[in-house]
């Protein structure tokens, strides 16, 4: 698309010149946010040193220059965050610095960027690209920038991506102190790989998606350094029990699917994956429903209900093996973008529930306002969530955007 | 078919102060004149001839196109549409800038920045594509909307949420929800076509200086919030001035007013003012277009879900 954004902003005269003469003009754009987190926990911690209050902030910045008619373009968003009870929290990280020039069909990027595949609600299982920021959330949304050369071709048979992948980024995990964490800790001094390039190993990925009327298809292919570590159990240097993740090189094949027909998606997403000479598929599904406009107000109440199956079983790198989800949303559609997400996430096979409130709304213009609530009930000790177990938490932040 | 921004729809006049900036200063006076000239016959009319025939006479007179007459009301309701609709046809793409002023029933005030492209598609029976971009409020700077407009059937609909990096496609069977909290539905400013409602003209009247078609048009979508609109049509331009939109239960919901018409290529008529009032809420939106660009390039790749992900 055209970025006529800030030269047509400045007014007729100044948009027309973007428009006669595209490649004089560059735009900058500066924007971000400064969001300060403040945690409660209300169960004392297995883990010494594990507090009950914690604050944190967190800030992202975002530059960006369009030039050409919007057809190349650079965009650099830093992020960091400082927290006061967990060293391994306190951390930066490039989201995006990447270089991306459009031509026709065909766009090409270079750098550091984020890339999103799926269609379910609760586990983004074919999302593969970039590594999960788990410091940062337990949904597995919060993503690290990964650097990448990228092709993408919108063609009338569908659009393609290919993708090499040069760097590998290791998941972040909290330290002993964080929470929510495991009661042992991991140890990213001993991380191991699969291979003997470790993160220098090139990576290699591509997708098919198109669109169909109502259904929307996905196909896509992995090789390389698994994002989703096995943690094995090890000592550390002072014979300390730790977890030491270890990143195999695997295969994977994935497919998404999503049917929209009228008020009802219909989501199915899952991936046939090798890994350490073991074959496996994970796979997850279901329904998302809107009652619009209930009782005769401008509020929207949407269902969604989702399966997530893994064929190995609960391990302790996937917790969700068996495992039903049901959520409630509502939003009234008012002008403080207001949002209430209930879900509950349920084992089937241990009964362990986890269950979650998010709320969020904006405040004037520039406040955006969450409150995350989250409780654990019923997990047994065998459980993969065990760790967790002790760290129902509440959560509240405050963004400040500029 | 048509354009995708709010100034199609259909509605009628109240066009009081604007009128002189939407005449080039050549054609005012000879216009002056004509509507000197057509009042007075009119008056003369009205004294000898029933309303009917003198309404029909002075249309005549105003040089318009020739529409079916005041007894097959259906026939002069959808001629009247299929104007305005012919009048816009070739206007390829657009794009602009909008601002939306939410005002509540407390006399508090928010704002919306928004950036709308729209590709014109001439096959029958589909409506224009659009990709609409938010820049404020600044949560939701670089979410953006990509439509593909269908007559009787739901939009095809992708949001983009820039913080995941998320494509969704969404649900639109309900267009009639507020738009970004406004008093503005979805329907009220996706692509107006023709095949969207059903006609029946009620009468002619002036509006403000103009005269305008008075039109009744049912929604044939079956999921609309409306049962009926009420559309002010002025009769030189063909141009929606005033819309009243009816809920659910028959009662008067919203007047939508839309002024400020400038005129582009000498052809295409776009409202840059639109106020909609909610008068069950005592909420209203003022929605601003500005920077509008006629021919602004666009073609089928910038409305595709890869274009929706580098909008900005």
């Amino acid at each position: 698309m055209k970025k006529l954004k800030a030269t047509c902003i400045a007014g007729l005269f100044t948009c027309g010149i973007a428009m006669t003469t595209p490649s004089m003009a560059t735009e900058f754009e500066f924007t971000g946010f400064v969001e300060p987190e403040f945690q409660v926990f209300p169960n004392r911690g297995n883990v010494a040193g594990q507090k009950r209050f914690n604050s944190s902030v967190a800030i992202e910045v975002t530059a960006e220059a369009f030039w050409d008619n919007g057809d190349q373009f650079v965009v650099f968003t830093p992020f960091a965050r400082l927290d006061q009870n967990d060293g391994n929290r306190t951390h930066a990280d490039i989201r995006e610095l990447k270089y991306a020039y459009v031509t026709g069909d065909w766009e090409f990027r270079v750098g550091i960027d984020k890339v999103f595949w799926g269609v379910t609600e609760v586990a983004h299982l074919v999302d593969i690209i970039n590594q999960t920021d788990q410091v940062e959330s337990l949904d597995g949304e919060e993503k690290l920038g990964q650097p990448m050369v990228a092709v993408s071709t919108v063609q009338d048979f569908g659009v393609f991506d290919f993708y090499l992948l040069p760097y590998f980024r290791e998941r972040t995990f909290p330290s002993m102190s964080g929470r929510p964490a495991f009661d042992i800790p991991v140890d990213e001094t001993q991380t191991m790989y699969g291979s003997n390039d470790k993160r220098q190993h090139l990576d290699f990925a591509t997708r098919y998606s198109n669109t169909f009327e109502d259904w929307d298809v996905g196909i896509a292919y992995f090789q390389g350094t698994g994002r989703d570590p096995v943690l094995m159990p090890g000592f550390d240097t002072g014979g300390n029990l730790v977890l030491i993740p270890l990143y195999a090189q695997i295969k994977q094949a994935s497919i998404d699917v999503q049917a929209t027909k009228d008020a009802w998606l219909y989501k199915f997403e899952g991936f046939w994956r090798r890994e350490l000479g073991e074959e496996y598929i994970q796979a997850t599904g279901g329904i998302e429903y809107t009652f619009y406009q209930i009782f005769d107000s401008a509020s929207d109440l949407g269902i969604v209900a989702e399966y997530i199956w893994d064929d190995r079983g609960a391990t302790n790198a996937n917790a969700f093996a068996n495992d039903a989800v049901a959520g409630l949303r509502w939003t009234p559609n008012d002008e403080a973008s207001t949002a209430v997400l209930l879900a509950s996430v349920v084992d089937i096979d241990t009964q362990a529930v986890s269950l979650s409130l998010e709320a969020e709304r904006r405040f004037g213009d520039d406040y955006f306002v969450s409150l995350e609530a989250r409780v654990f009930e019923n997990v047994q000790r065998t459980d993969p969530l065990f760790s967790f177990a002790d760290d129902d938490f509440i959560q509240l932040r405050v963004a400040r955007y500029f | 078919m048509t354009r995708f921004s709010i100034p199609d729809a259909n509605p009628i006049v109240r066009l009081t102060v604007n009128l002189r900036e939407e005449n080039q200063p050549m054609r005012m006076n000879a216009l002056n004149l004509h509507n000197m000239a057509l009042a007075w016959i009119i008056a003369a009319m009205l004294v000898i001839v029933p309303v009917g025939i003198s309404t029909a006479i002075a249309e005549e007179l105003a040089g318009l196109d020739t529409l079916p007459g005041a007894d097959d009301p259906a026939a002069r309701g959808l001629a009247i549409a299929q104007e305005t609709e012919r009048r816009d046809v070739g206007f390829n793409n657009t794009s602009a800038n909008m601002q939306m002023i939410l005002t509540n029933a407390y006399g508090e005030t928010s704002e919306r920045e928004l950036r709308n492209l729209v590709l014109e598609i001439t096959e029958d029976n589909e409506g224009d594509w659009s990709l609409i971009v938010f820049d404020k409020p600044r949560d939701v700077d670089g979410t953006a909307l990509l439509s593909y407009a269908h007559i009787l059937d739901p939009d095809d609909q992708w949001m983009y949420l820039p913080a995941v990096k998320r494509v969704k496609r969404i649900s639109s069977v309900n267009k009639s929800g507020p738009f970004m909290g406004s008093e503005f539905a979805f329907e009220d400013f996706s692509s107006q076509e023709v095949g969207k409602y059903s006609y029946n003209w009620l009468r002619d009247e002036a509006c403000g200086d103009r005269m305008c078609h008075v039109t009744e048009r049912t929604p044939l979508y079956e999921h609309s919030g409306y049962t009926r609109q009420i559309a002010w049509t002025d009769t030189t331009d063909y141009q929606p001035r005033t819309i009243e939109y009816y809920d659910r239960k028959d009662q008067l919901l919203k007047t939508l007013t839309m002024t400020d018409y400038r005129l582009y290529e000498d052809k295409h008529w776009r409202a840059h003012d639109l106020f909609m009032e909610n008068h069950q809420t005592g909420k209203n939106t003022r929605l601003v277009w500005s920077d509008f660009v006629f021919q602004a390039g666009l073609t089928e790749s910038d409305f595709t879900t890869n274009a929706l992900k580098r909008a900005r």
